[in-house]
């Protein structure tokens, strides 16, 4: 049971391990959240890991050949195959006797929602012993800003220009893994480091497919400003758009954070890519948040009766 | 099918009357594969059903995962390569043709991972019948090919393919004709384990994704270096084409079989010779035994490894010969056979320049008769050089 209390001030020291098994010299944007979030990932799981990388912005973030960001071995795979590579490294490592190793695949929401969903949907079916991590830019980052199944309705992107923005709601991915019935799932946020580490480290402990989904803001593609994207992760929690929770099972769901509830504006207002939203279509989103914190919290109360 | 009995003290040897996709899974499993990532496909199937049922009896110690597509065995293959196991995986056609970005991964993170591909024709239309388009199409991925005869050869250069691959660090393809070799019977002989031990030691590669050591594989790569990469891909082909002869050499004198990088048969004083792939070989030597009986002076090369291409044998065995005729069941569009084109490229800076006739014959697994390979052979033989540049056999226009 996690327990985090809304009002606590998180407290790193104490809290997160000082261990630093990412290296400073990555080749990440200013205030890249997936760049933070690996750094908290990595101190939770330890140096007895092996990460793989699809093609994301990641890719590049690791550093060129032959350097590594990373003090893990890291293999470098297809797009679509974060999930399926990652099983076969964790067989290889059982049949060795190494089956102890924690596989961390590591991709972008093109690599998971997208693309790799085929494979990813393999490896939970057959409950694959990995660790799924998918760091949620919203978007096609890497190639330049071009809209994923994880893009929010009506966000700007490449792809959808303001003239023709996103028409289709974000991909509900947390429920298509829940519903594969694997042993955890939960969500995350560069913002609360210790509840991320804590579900990090929950997840390494268990067997079988685990998938944690965490936001990841990115001033160049969210056209915010980098000083902006702990306080934007922040938001996207307190304004439910991004809750923290987690599942067990595919069935038990439990609400990790209590948000505050912010107006969703505020979350909007700070990201170029929302500019163009009209005050109706910012209603639209506020009822739609609404709706959807209202089904999690059923869910979750359904657990708990 | 060997009992449960038998199979929990490991794979038995001795003659045994078996398909060739159970003498594929009869060297995958006495290679001692560690991973099986595979999806099923016709006619390959029951290669992996077989090495499932090894798995489940215990007589082979392999993690086998069950993926949901042949893109995913690849991926999957890869990674437990990448980590130090012994990888195995088998398909066909579209199997094959979903994997090819993958192919390109082995090759180019050297990973030492074995494969077998049933031939078969590609769709559409929906065939499941053999030739070799499938395999042919993957040829500039890095990956080594040997093209067998029976099901013996099969089985015998399962555990050949990975000692080769994991001396050079690429991977290898070992290619069978649909039906008529993976689903016909033919008594094989299967080794003793104890045999195949020694002549492949466990795999052990000396770059792994290893906690104590760890390295980045495969990340991005700058116009400096990436050149240098794929020179180095080369010259492990080349490297393969001594270490293939050798690991040949070495098979034969343990197990008593062998069977060259290519075969020459009955060409000497030939005035033409044959070149075949496969089970066409099979009946093209019937074929030449009778011609040879009445006085035909007609004779045969056999090419088994494809890739990397045997340039220095086909050279010294047919440039002897005054005509070649290739047999090709495939067919390049656009251009023509494509091992007519490979003899072709191995030949054009070699002396004398010799006529070389392109038969495309059999494809989507229509028979190759001795009666047709008797036509080719008359055509060659009454031709001075080819009037058209494929001679396509029984295709009714």
């Amino acid at each position: 049971m996690i327990e985090i209390k809304q009002s606590s001030p998180y407290p790193l020291r104490g809290v997160l391990p000082t261990d630093e098994l990412m290296l400073s010299g990555h080749l990440a944007c200013q205030g890249c959240g997936a760049a933070l979030v690996m750094r908290y990932a990595l101190k939770a799981l330890g140096e007895r890991t092996i990460a793989v990388i699809p093609a994301c912005c990641w890719t590049i973030i690791a550093g060129a050949f032959p350097y590594s960001a990373l003090r893990v071995p890291l293999f470098h795979t297809a797009f679509e195959t974060a999930a399926s590579a990652a099983a076969g490294i964790k067989a290889g490592l059982e049949v060795l006797g190494k089956g102890d190793i924690t596989v961390l695949a590591w991709a972008g929401d093109g690599g998971t929602f997208d693309i790799g969903l085929q494979a990813l949907s393999g490896a939970a079916e057959r409950n694959d012993d990995i660790i799924y991590v998918c760091y949620d830019n919203e978007a096609y980052m890497n190639t330049g800003i071009q809209r994923s199944s994880a893009t929010p309705w009506r966000a700007w992107t490449t792809t959808t220009p303001t003239r023709h923005p996103k028409d289709e709601p974000k991909k509900d991915m947390m429920a298509i893994m829940a519903a594969h019935r694997i042993p955890y799932a939960a969500t995350a946020s560069p913002a609360y480091p210790e509840d991320l580490v804590r579900k990090m480290q929950k997840a390494k402990a268990i067997r079988g497919t685990k998938f944690i989904h965490i936001i990841s803001p990115c001033p160049p593609g969210w056209k915010s400003a980098s000083e902006l994207s702990v306080k934007l992760a922040r938001l996207a929690v307190q304004t439910k758009i991004f809750p923290l929770y987690e599942v067990e099972n595919g069935l038990k769901w439990r609400i990790t954070l209590e948000p505050k509830g912010l107006p969703v504006e505020e979350y909007l207002k700070l990201q170029g890519r929302f500019r163009h939203l009209s005050p109706e279509e910012i209603r639209k989103i506020q009822e739609t948040v609404d709706a959807e914190w209202a089904r999690l919290v059923a869910k979750a109360k359904a657990e708990a009766s | 099918m060997a009992t449960e009995v038998e199979l929990k003290a490991g794979i038995p040897s001795g003659k045994k009357v078996i398909t060739g996709n159970y003498a594929v899974s009869y060297g995958a499993a006495l290679a001692r594969a560690q991973v099986i990532a595979a999806y099923p496909i016709t006619p390959q199937t029951q290669i992996v059903e077989l090495l499932a049922d090894f798995c489940a009896e215990g007589a082979l110690r392999a993690n086998f995962i069950k993926v949901e597509s042949e893109h995913s065995a690849m991926a999957a293959c890869i990674g437990a390569a990448a980590v130090g196991a012994r990888a195995f995986t088998a398909t066909s056609a579209q199997g094959l043709a979903l994997m090819h970005e993958m192919l390109h991964w082995a090759a180019g993170a050297r990973l030492p991972i074995v494969m077998a591909n049933v031939n078969r024709a590609m769709g559409p239309p929906w065939s499941i019948w053999t030739d070799q388009n499938d395999s042919l199409s993957q040829r500039d991925t890095g990956w080594m090919q040997f093209y067998c005869e029976s099901n013996q050869e099969a089985l015998d250069t399962v555990i050949q393919a990975y000692k080769v691959a994991e001396k050079v660090l690429l991977p290898a393809m070992l290619v069978l004709d649909a039906f008529f070799l993976s689903h016909t019977s033919e008594p094989v002989e299967i080794p003793e384990q104890g045999l195949v031990d020694r002549y492949l030691p466990p795999y052990n590669p000396e770059f792994k994704l290893d906690i104590t050591d760890p390295r980045a594989f495969g990340g991005i790569t700058m116009p400096s270096e990436y050149f240098e990469l794929r020179y180095k891909m080369q010259k492990a082909m080349e490297e393969a084409l001594e270490v293939a002869k050798a690991a040949d050499l070495e098979f034969k004198e343990l197990f008593g079989r062998g069977y060259g990088l290519v075969e020459p048969y009955r060409l000497e004083d030939a005035e033409l010779a044959l070149v075949t792939s496969g089970t066409v070989t099979s009946t093209a030597r019937l074929v030449i035994d009778e011609l040879r009986a009445k006085g035909e002076r007609v004779g045969l090369l056999k090419v088994r490894l494809f890739r990397p291409f045997p340039t220095a044998l086909v050279r010294e065995h047919l440039l002897k010969v005054p005509k070649i005729a290739v047999i090709d069941r495939n067919i390049s569009f656009g251009h023509g056979g494509i091992f007519a084109q490979e003899i072709k490229s191995a030949l054009y800076n070699a002396e004398p320049r010799r006529p070389l006739f392109g038969f495309v014959a059999g494809l989507g697994g229509r028979d190759i008769t001795p009666e047709l390979i008797e036509e080719i052979i008359a055509y060659a033989l009454a031709h001075d050089r080819p009037e058209e540049e494929i001679i396509w056999m029984g295709v009714k226009r």
